[in-house]
């Protein structure tokens, strides 16, 4: 589905982020990996380029530090290979209600979830232009869209992932570049693990479905938005929760 | 191809407009052709072909032909 395509992934060393690029290498894409664990990038690389035919490169880096991404991106367009795809997954979820909210918290939540996802897209879109074609996908979450009780901080910062989608979608729609989002429900990974357990409990009851989803659940709606399958499908905000009512 | 020349089909390429539009004094959105999502294929263009990296405040101080030819000269390009 994807062969002969390039793919940049951000989170991509762990859960959501992991899977895809494992899904995206199974359907032949090149990646470009970026994460900050160059421990866990360093496996996935070898298990992925040992398993399938596809070209790998990764990334130890943070994605709030922009001068090191600017660095990386002018090591991408050196390389001269089109970038058709770029999945913003990377994002980090801190759970405190309002009054105990530190700075640091909504400074360190942007920074990832909505200032470093703006700098990815910003440079990969610039990337896109020149062929005239691409694929954004940008992980926001069903609390940006319900929000939730005790993640207004996280809940805005993946709302503002919405309007950003949405709108950029409209900005780049004539050059033929596409961008959606995906908001995950209540999904398995180390993010949601780290729960309170009554609100890990409360949210498990609050799926339709009966089941935490999984980060395959999620990876195979990116895979159809990163493909040709999407090619009509741009600023749309996709829910991959089981039916989660909150 | 002087460096001139390589300016001004930058320009022909990306706002696929005439050579002889494309005069010092031709200014960005002074023209249909030269809109806000053709700016930044212009960018990307004038990267390419000189083979630098134009950061945030030279796309958007990049008001006209005369001004791109001053952006450009900063990286060592003359003209």
């Amino acid at each position: 589905m994807l062969r002969g395509k390039t793919a940049i992934i951000t989170g991509a060393s762990r859960g959501i982020g992991k899977e895809v690029a494992t899904l995206f290498a199974k359907n032949g894409a090149d990646l470009i990996l970026i994460s900050r664990n160059e421990e866990r990038l360093s496996i996935l690389h070898k298990e992925l380029t040992e398993t399938y035919d596809v070209d790998v490169k990764y990334y130890a880096l943070d994605i709030t530090d922009s001068a090191k991404l600017k660095d990386v991106f002018t090591e991408i367009k050196r390389d001269k290979k089109p970038i058709d795809i770029v999945v913003n997954n990377a994002g980090i979820m801190e759970d405190a209600v309002l009054q105990m909210v530190k700075p640091e918290l909504i400074q360190k939540t942007y920074a990832t979830n909505v200032f470093a996802l703006i700098d990815v897209s910003k440079r990969a879109s610039k990337l896109m232009l020149r062929n005239k074609r691409g694929s954004i996908i940008n992980l926001t979450s069903i609390i940006g869209v319900e929000g939730n009780l005790g993640q207004s901080i996280y809940s805005s910062s993946k709302a503002a992932v919405i309007g950003f989608t949405k709108s950029l979608s409209k900005e780049l729609a004539s050059l033929n570049i596409r961008v959606n989002g995906v908001a995950p429900g209540f999904i398995d990974t180390d993010m949601t693990r780290g729960m309170e357990p009554k609100f890990y409990d409360k949210n498990l009851a609050s799926i339709s479905m009966g089941r935490l989803g999984t980060t395959s659940d999620v990876a195979k709606v990116i895979l159809f938005l990163a493909s040709d399958l999407a090619e009509y499908v741009t600023g749309q905000i996709i829910g991959v929760d089981g039916g989660m009512i909150i | 191809m002087n460096n001139n020349k390589k300016l001004v089909e930058a320009f022909c390429n990306a706002l696929e407009i005439k050579e002889e539009l494309v005069i010092e004094s031709l200014k960005y959105q002074s023209i249909e052709q030269w809109d806000s999502i053709s700016h930044m294929m212009l960018i990307a263009e004038l990267e390419d072909v000189f083979d630098i990296e134009l950061d945030t405040d030279d796309v958007i101080n990049m008001s006209s032909v005369a001004m791109a030819k001053k952006i450009i000269a900063k990286y060592e390009i003359e003209f």
